[in-house]
């Protein structure tokens, strides 16, 4: 391991066996309706291992459907998600989290009556094994497992530098923090692959700002390969690596920022020209 | 085979036997089933309009009886202690408004679930302490209500319907129609239906949250009072009824909690059905008196199939 | 000054873990136990063992059990009473069929009863939720307490329909029964509750006891980090009735000394329901300061008038208690819907403060 600063020391990504630039995720031809509503049409895109992939569109593209699809909330009716050489189409959420996706929400879904602290150890619960026998006696394995855990939480607590809120139950938190703890919670899931949806909505430019840096800084130190959804342009364009385009549920670009932001049917989408 | 036989032939055998007897057993369950009904509209009423799921509707039906009956005991005559009773209805409505909801809005379901019980628990005991904890018997030929019974031949056979309810299931009938009508076609009502849906839009109505809720409470208590009367004919006045209390809750859990015809048609089958099986499968084969336990059960196994019961809205999750 | 915390750091995770961060909690405690376990046997009388002492521990346990399943796995039951009733005849029947067994051990496995059931009865909640949640354990109670009254094998077919205790010795000691001492039956139950609530506690602060929360709080995101709802909430239904059902079996073996079917019947589920929410939902403390408070009311109730010397009728004292307890509970969910623990804590707070403001 090489020595890197401390406050950067946090939880690594998983080990998934896929280099640097190889394909992590391939989307292929999902559809999803929900009664009528066709909310995706035939989408088909791919994500690369360690890359900033940015899903973008007006709203009611189907961007936060699509997350749904390949978190494993949402069947979609036709198409297959191939995660990490594992082709699917249906499956439980909690399977998802299993293979190495974790991801953030874009109206806070956080546990509300719990402190910072206990929120991001959630993160943690998939890790932690120690049985029920263990845990009412609460000394020996389980109190080891509980504190080795801690201390990863800590790290990731430091690193969003949310320490004066440890204790915090996160209902009485500002939006800001919030959404941070959302990060962390995610984080500790030692994600290959982080979705993010909408992390900076609502935010100051401040908070952006902070938020930019920690995901380029997640991405970057931890190679963590990251899927993002957002409406800031700024954002977007200076954050990531690809951008694919939504518009009413169908692809209509995907590329390098620089492509995508001089593609015609990009700027009219955009603009509300009509079909 | 043996076994397998007496659940899953004979009783049907039995009802094809003796015509007449299912019928009559029908009647009762029918009857039932109405008084249900009853309670469980009051309770989707308030539900609708105010998110409240009121476990206190049924224990108001005791309260209203007994009130009347108390009221009646003490030398208050039959015709005037109903009117009296609805201003007491009515100030309760108030009451509860005032002391319990209004602080309470915006708190989380449960805690005014809560509440309804604490509700419930205070209405028992203030009403044992001002009338008494003992039986007391409806003032049901003071107002007037048909006391005999009418017999028919069907079949061959023999089926007696009692008058009083055959005058319970009238008077629900009519009830429930002046409660739609009112519910569809004037302003108030219109009022409390899109409360449910959107609060902003029933304020834009220009009447007050408050007003609706003392009103839909009120409403509540008004059918208390009707459903009281007639199973307090039946039943005697006690908090013993409370059972029924109990009862309205899978009525409402089959319905829907939302749906007025849920709560009608959930009312009824339960009403039925619980006979039946008392009848035909409880008496004979488990010793009797399931029907504390039928309608729950039941319930559980519909829902178990349609989680947002028969006529609920399907809830798709989002995130 | 009496809560000064400011000299107290944390030098390591594990001082941070333990039961106790602050110490003046860790002396308090101590002086509870030495109250409960010392003073309080050599003061007590007859009647306040058994109707203060034994019935305080008692309900605070099966509230304890109840907050479990309500109050941090956020799953509403309102058949507490019944499964109270299945952890009572469970113990019957395991003590009348093996009449040597150790009591202890014949409680601690009809718990096993109790959560088998619960679990079977918690198996909806997998589809149903919410309000429509309420109808399963009320399923479960209403159908339950007709079982205790028609499956004559439960009571050993004894033809007035209910179960006594017998004389049941402990190391030479009779611990239950008619001739059981109120001290002993004490000293017992005591030691039961203090040892499930210890249990109790490791399980709640634990990883289990952050899922139980998380699916309370929100349960799509609870599954959207991982946590297998199934498990969780069964596993909440399972030991939240394995306590119910222990404190289902002291409740008759340790206290009544026989019991009907309908002692098991929906005012026991709500008088349990009560404890836990007036203590306070997802509080473990709770349960004991919302035990005392139902327990004590009546008791109060009916010897206060008496000693003032109002001439008061017990059934007007009966239904004064069902009365206030309704306004209590309104009252506290205006005031403080997370009970009295919270005030325990506001409480607390404002002496670490003191004698600073800020
Ligand atoms: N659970 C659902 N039931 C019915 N329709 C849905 C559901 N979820 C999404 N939709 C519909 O699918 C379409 C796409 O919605 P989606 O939330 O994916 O859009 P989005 O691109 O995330 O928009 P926004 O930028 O506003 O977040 C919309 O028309 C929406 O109404
Ligand atoms: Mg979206």
């Amino acid at each position: 391991m090489n020595a890197q600063p401390e406050h950067t020391a946090i939880v690594a990504a998983r080990d998934d066996g896929i280099a640097p630039g190889e394909l992590l995720m391939d989307v292929r031809n999902v559809s999803l309706r929900f009664g009528g509503v066709k909310a995706i049409t035939d989408i088909s895109f791919n994500v690369r291992k360690g890359e900033i992939r940015a899903i973008i569109g007006p709203n009611g593209a189907g961007k936060t459907s699509m997350l749904n699809v390949i978190n494993g909330f949402y069947t979609p009716q036709e198409g297959t998600i191939t995660f990490r050489g594992v082709e699917r189409r249906a499956m439980k959420p909690h399977h998802a989290v299993r293979q190495g996706i974790a991801r953030t929400f874009q109206n806070v879904a956080l546990f509300k009556g719990m402190s910072t602290l206990d929120n991001i150890m959630t993160g943690r619960s998939v890790k932690m094994n120690r049985g029920l026998g263990w845990q009412m006696l609460w000394h020996g394995p389980a109190l080891r497992e509980e504190i080795e855990h801690r201390e990863k939480v800590e790290e990731i607590i430091d690193f969003l530098e949310i320490q004066h809120i440890r204790r915090t139950p996160v209902g009485k938190l500002p939006y800001g923090l919030q959404k941070r703890v959302e990060l962390g919670r995610a984080l500790a899931m030692e994600p290959s692959l982080l979705l993010l949806d909408e992390p900076m909505a609502g935010m100051n430019l401040e908070e952006k700002e902070d938020m930019s840096r920690f995901i380029l800084d997640v991405n970057r130190q931890r190679g963590t390969t990251i899927c993002l959804i957002e409406h800031d342009m700024g954002v977007v364009m200076d954050l990531s690596d690809r951008v694919v385009v939504l518009d009413y549920g169908k692809k209509i670009a995907d590329g390098v920022p620089d492509e995508v932001k001089s593609n015609q049917q990009v700027i009219d989408a955009y603009l509300g020209v009509a079909h | 085979m043996e076994f397998l036989n007496s659940i899953l032939i004979k009783p049907f055998q039995d009802m094809v036997a003796a015509p007449d007897f299912l019928l009559q057993v029908l009647w009762e369950g029918l009857v039932a089933g109405v008084l249900y009904a009853l309670i469980a509209l009051g309770f989707v009423l308030i539900y609708k309009s105010s998110r409240i799921f009121n476990f206190a509707q049924g224990i108001m039906v005791v309260f209203a009886a007994l009130t009347l009956v108390g009221l009646h005991e003490k030398g208050v005559p039959a015709l005037l202690a109903v009117p009296l009773t609805l201003v007491v209805m009515f100030l309760l409505a108030v009451a509860i408004e005032r002391v319990v909801l209004r602080p309470l809005v915006n708190q989380p379901d449960i805690i005014l679930f809560m509440a309804t019980i604490g509700i419930t628990l205070f209405l028992v005991g203030f009403g044992e302490l001002i009338f008494g904890g003992e039986n007391k018997v409806m003032i049901t030929e003071q107002l007037g209500i048909p006391t005999g019974s009418l017999t028919f031949e069907p079949f061959g056979g023999f089926v007696s319907i009692e008058q009083k309810d055959l005058t319970a299931v009238i008077g629900a009938v009519v009830l429930v129609a002046v409660l739609l009508v009112f519910l569809n076609k004037s302003k108030m009502g219109r009022a409390i239906r899109a409360l449910g849906d959107d609060h902003q839009a029933a304020l834009s109505v220009g009447i007050s949250l408050s007003t609706i809720w003392i009103l839909v409470w009120f409403i509540a208590g008004i059918i208390a009072l009707a459903t009281g009367i007639v199973w307090g004919a039946r039943a005697g006045v006690s908090f013993a009824l409370e059972v029924i209390a109990y009862k309205a809750l899978p009525v409402l859990m089959l319905g829907g909690l939302e749906s007025v015809l849920g709560a009608i048609i959930g009312g009824l089958a339960i009403g039925i059905l619980e006979k039946l099986f008392e009848i035909y499968w409880g008496q004979p084969l488990m010793g009797g008196n399931t029907e504390t336990w039928f309608a729950f059960v039941f319930a559980l196994i519909v829902l178990l199939f349609r989680p947002q019961g028969l006529f609920g809205e399907r809830i798709i999750e989002r995130v | 000054m009496l809560y000064r915390t400011a000299s107290q750091f944390k030098t390591s995770y594990h001082a941070d873990h333990a039961l106790f961060p602050v110490r003046q909690d860790a002396w308090l405690l101590g002086i509870i136990l030495i109250f409960a376990y010392a003073i309080i046997p050599m003061t007590a009388s007859e009647f306040t063992f058994n109707a203060l002492l034994i019935p305080v521990l008692i309900y605070a346990l099966a509230a304890l059990g109840l907050n479990i399943l309500t109050g941090y796995a956020g799953q509403l039951s309102l058949g507490t009473g019944a499964f109270m009733g299945v952890g009572a005849y469970a113990c019957f029947k395991i003590i009348t069929a093996f009449p040597d067994l150790n009591i202890v051990v014949a409680i601690a496995l009809s718990g096993f009863f109790s959560a088998a059931v619960g679990v079977a009865f918690g198996l909806p909640s997998l589809r149903i939720k919410g309000f429509y949640l309420a109808i399963t354990t009320l399923a479960a109670q209403f159908f339950l307490v007709w079982l205790f009254e028609k499956w004559g094998w439960l009571y050993n077919y004894s033809s007035s329909g209910a179960i006594q205790v017998p004389n049941i010795e402990m190391f030479g000691i009779i611990v239950a029964g008619p001739n059981a001492s109120s001290v002993t039956q004490y000293y017992f139950v005591l030691a039961v509750v203090t040892a499930v609530t210890w249990l109790a506690i490791n399980i709640t602060r634990g990883r289990i006891g952050r899922i139980w929360k998380s699916v309370r709080d929100m349960d799509i995101a609870a599954e959207l980090v991982g946590i297998n709802l199934m498990k969780a909430k069964l596993s909440a239904f399972a030991i939240s009735s394995y306590i119910v059902g222990v404190a289902g079996a002291l409740f008759v073996f340790l206290w009544r000394g026989a019991a009907e079917p309908n002692l098991f019947d929906i005012p026991l589920s709500f008088r349990v329901l009560f404890i836990a929410i007036i203590g306070g939902l997802g509080s473990i403390l709770g349960n004991y300061l919302g035990a005392i408070l139902i327990v004590a009311l009546p008791v109060v109730l009916g010897t206060l008038p008496g000693m003032l010397g109002i001439p008061i009728q017990s059934a007007t004292v009966e239904h004064l208690n069902v009365m206030i307890v309704g306004a209590t509970i309104i009252l506290f969910l205006i005031v403080e819907p997370h009970g009295l623990a919270r005030f325990w804590q506001i409480i607390r707070e404002k002496l670490i403060m003191w004698p600073f403001p800020h």
